[in-house]
């Protein structure tokens, strides 16, 4: 077991015939993931990576069968991408594509909610690996390990500090996702730690946050609610400073909350050991078994 | 990127949204020649930097003269205002706005934002106009109206009717309100921006609504669909060293610290700066070269970080993904080789083509100190930054 991805998840590529697409499908293909396809408007019809390509996502579902799309076309066609993946009937769309509009998120994450049995991880972000059964991202898949720890992380690069820490010790990950550090994603904290709670082969999970937002708060209390498996957590930006605003406005909405202190006492509060240096995920996970 | 208030009250014109009359100026004589079109025998003074709190730094002044006017703009053009929201140098005056002086019978705060957390455009509303909006927020929060706006349908009137219901507007003013919060969310949405923030938005002593300062910042992620907002930054505003990154696409910000870092992804930038802290250092900058960097845009990033005197000692710590570490190693030999630098630099590669990084550090012949991991790093960047 694992969450979202496994041996079985056919997936295709949007942006595939580019260079970033190209690329990364390459890996996938490589780490094991079961490729079906691709999408890039106007060659449809076409042979890509020995795979092939269609005209859109719809036409792909229906011919291969894909569940799960990773998107790389560029910022100012990712909404309508994801959209498109969306209305043709995938149920895991992985938006890695940076530098999205944020209005363009807010509108894509109210047209979702009409969707409630896809899921959107990212944007802005390395994907999801289930180790050695399915890679959806950028991630280098050499660094992960099966095993029993769930990873769920806004920052890309911090993923892999704490996936190599696991994968040290010899715990291993069960599955990753990377929910992506802009301010308006698709997964969240709460919706990974839902699936590692209910997953059998999930152990003990570790959550990588940062300042900014409340969503570590509010992953803080559905912990304490819902989540029985050990959970470690690391925050990063404790030092960083406020940042230069021209306005106020940021602060009010969250009613001053959002630095790494509200977030450090919110998760303590829910029995959530705490990393306080990154090099120590790998010991606090260790610690809880 | 944010803007200035001129340039912020420009765009307000331009969708019907109220402010005072009022034109910027670069010297004392277009100063002068403003007031005498303006007429009347009073004017304001703004000085025109990207930072709020400019009156309480002397950056905000009435004159009632052309004398005044003169005098005033002569002191603030050409010298730095430093107020609580920009670092102990300041931000330099190289525009002034001279406005008519309005009559005002009471303030209030009006604000539009991106809400994350119900991932909406949000509209703050207060009666504590004029103040401290963060303090208001802190000490009084009944006194803050938030309302969030479906995008898919956009503002209600009903909406604006309990905004101006809270504000304890009368009938008229209401009506100005609503027209006012259409035009200001139809000005938010065309032009993406991430913030506008009116502080005070004030009734006038005829009972009318007007926008006495008007805040906005273009979210920088949109800025490719809005080439004329992209025209209006202004580098005077940035940090020198900031406005190069900005150049070569690198995220960059300068801090006071000694220990120069270079760091591939936000959140392993802020860490590394986390664990420098941890062990009693402190980090000049932060700096994230990003995914699709190259060995030119590392070299570039070195020389950025170089430049700055302070520093002391060089981290750079790299989670190859994307990134490969022998194009890493490759860029920072090349800046090391043409800076002809002699600060301590300290190198942790992790990740993809790591070994390859490693072999071209080794046979650089460069005194580079390599570090096993993240902790490892800082406290060798810390130790070698005390010399």
């Amino acid at each position: 077991m694992s969450i979202l991805v496994d041996t079985n998840t056919k997936v295709i590529c949007q942006g595939f015939t580019g260079k970033q697409g190209t690329f990364h499908s390459e890996q996938c293909i490589a780490y094991g993931t079961k490729m079906v396809g691709g999408v890039t408007p106007g060659r449809g019809g076409q042979t890509h990576l020995g795979l092939p390509v269609f005209n859109t996502v719809q036409d792909a579902v229906i011919t291969t069968g894909a569940t799960a799309t990773m998107i790389y076309v560029p910022a100012a066609f990712a909404a309508d991408a994801i959209l498109e993946a969306a209305a043709g009937g995938i149920k895991i769309i992985v938006c890695i594509t940076e530098g999205i509009p944020v209005l363009d998120m807010l509108k894509v994450k109210t047209v979702l909610n009409n969707y409630p049995d896809v899921y959107l991880i990212g944007p802005n972000c390395p994907g999801i690996i289930t180790p050695d059964n399915c890679k959806l991202g950028i991630m280098p898949g050499i660094i992960h390990k099966r095993g029993t720890i769930g990873i769920v992380s806004r920052s890309g690069t911090l993923t892999y500090e704490a996936v190599a820490q696991t994968t040290k010790i010899g715990l291993g990950q069960s599955t990753c996702i990377g929910i992506g550090g802009d301010p308006i994603h698709g997964m969240s904290f709460i919706d990974c730690l839902k699936l590692f709670q209910a997953d059998p082969q999930t152990e003990g999970i570790v959550m990588v946050g940062e300042i900014g937002g409340t969503s570590e708060e509010s992953a803080a209390e559905y912990i304490k609610a819902s989540v029985t498996k050990p959970v470690v957590a690391y925050i990063a930006g404790v030092t960083a400073p406020k940042g230069k605003r021209m306005g106020h406005a940021g602060a009010i909405i969250s009613g001053g909350k959002g630095t790494a202190q509200d977030k450090f006492n919110a998760l303590e509060t829910a029995g959530v050991k705490l990393a306080r240096n990154p090099t120590e995920i790998g010991k606090c996970i260790l610690d809880c078994f | 990127m944010n803007i200035h208030e001129y340039q912020a009250k420009q765009l307000f014109s331009d969708y019907k949204i109220p402010v005072p009359t009022g034109y910027m100026a670069t010297n004392t004589d277009e100063a002068k020649q403003h007031a005498q079109n303006l007429g009347g025998d009073a004017w304001m003074v703004k000085a025109q930097v990207h930072a709020g709190g400019r009156g309480k730094a002397g950056g905000v002044k009435k004159a009632d003269s052309l004398e005044t006017i003169a005098n005033i703009t002569n002191d603030l053009i050409g010298t730095s205002l430093i107020t609580h929201q920009t670092g102990a140098n300041g931000q330099p005056i190289n525009r002034v706005l001279v406005e008519k002086v309005t009559a005002i019978a009471n303030e209030l705060y009006l604000s539009l934002l991106v809400d994350r957390a119900t991932t909406r455009v949000a509209i703050i509303a207060s009666l504590a106009g004029g103040m401290d909006i963060e303090q208001v927020a802190a000490t009084t929060p009944e006194q803050i109206i938030n309302i969030t706006i479906d995008p898919i349908v956009g503002i209600q009137a009903y909406q604006c009717r309990a905004i101006a219901f809270a504000l304890k507007l009368d009938a008229e003013q209401r009506k100005q309100l609503t027209v006012m919060l259409y035009n200001l969310y139809r000005l938010f949405t065309e032009k993406d921006l991430s913030l506008v923030e009116i502080n005070p938005l004030v009734i006038t002593q005829q009972g009318d609504l007007l926008a006495l300062d008007a805040k906005i910042s273009v979210e920088d992620n949109a800025l490719y669909r809005h080439k004329e907002l992209a025209n209006l930054y202004d580098s005077s505003q940035e940090d020198a060293k900031e406005h190069k990154a900005r150049q070569f696409d690198l995220n960059y910000i300068a801090l006071d610290g000694d220990i120069a870092c270079m760091v591939n992804g936000a959140g392993l930038a802020m860490a590394t700066m986390d664990v420098i802290k941890m062990h009693d250092g402190e980090p000049a900058n932060f700096l994230d070269v990003g995914g699709g960097t190259t060995a030119d845009k590392v070299a570039e990033a070195c020389k950025i970080i170089l430049s700055d005197s302070k520093v002391k000692s060089i981290l750079v710590n790299i989670f190859g993904g994307i990134v490969r570490c022998d194009l890493i190693a490759a860029g920072v030999i090349k800046a090391v080789q043409e800076t002809g630098t002699t600060l301590p630099i300290i190198i942790r590669l992790e990740g993809t083509h790591v070994n390859e990084g490693k072999e071209m550090l080794a046979q650089s012949g460069l005194a580079i100190i390599t570090a096993d991991n993240l902790d490892d790093g800082a406290k060798k960047a810390v130790l070698a930054a005390k010399g």
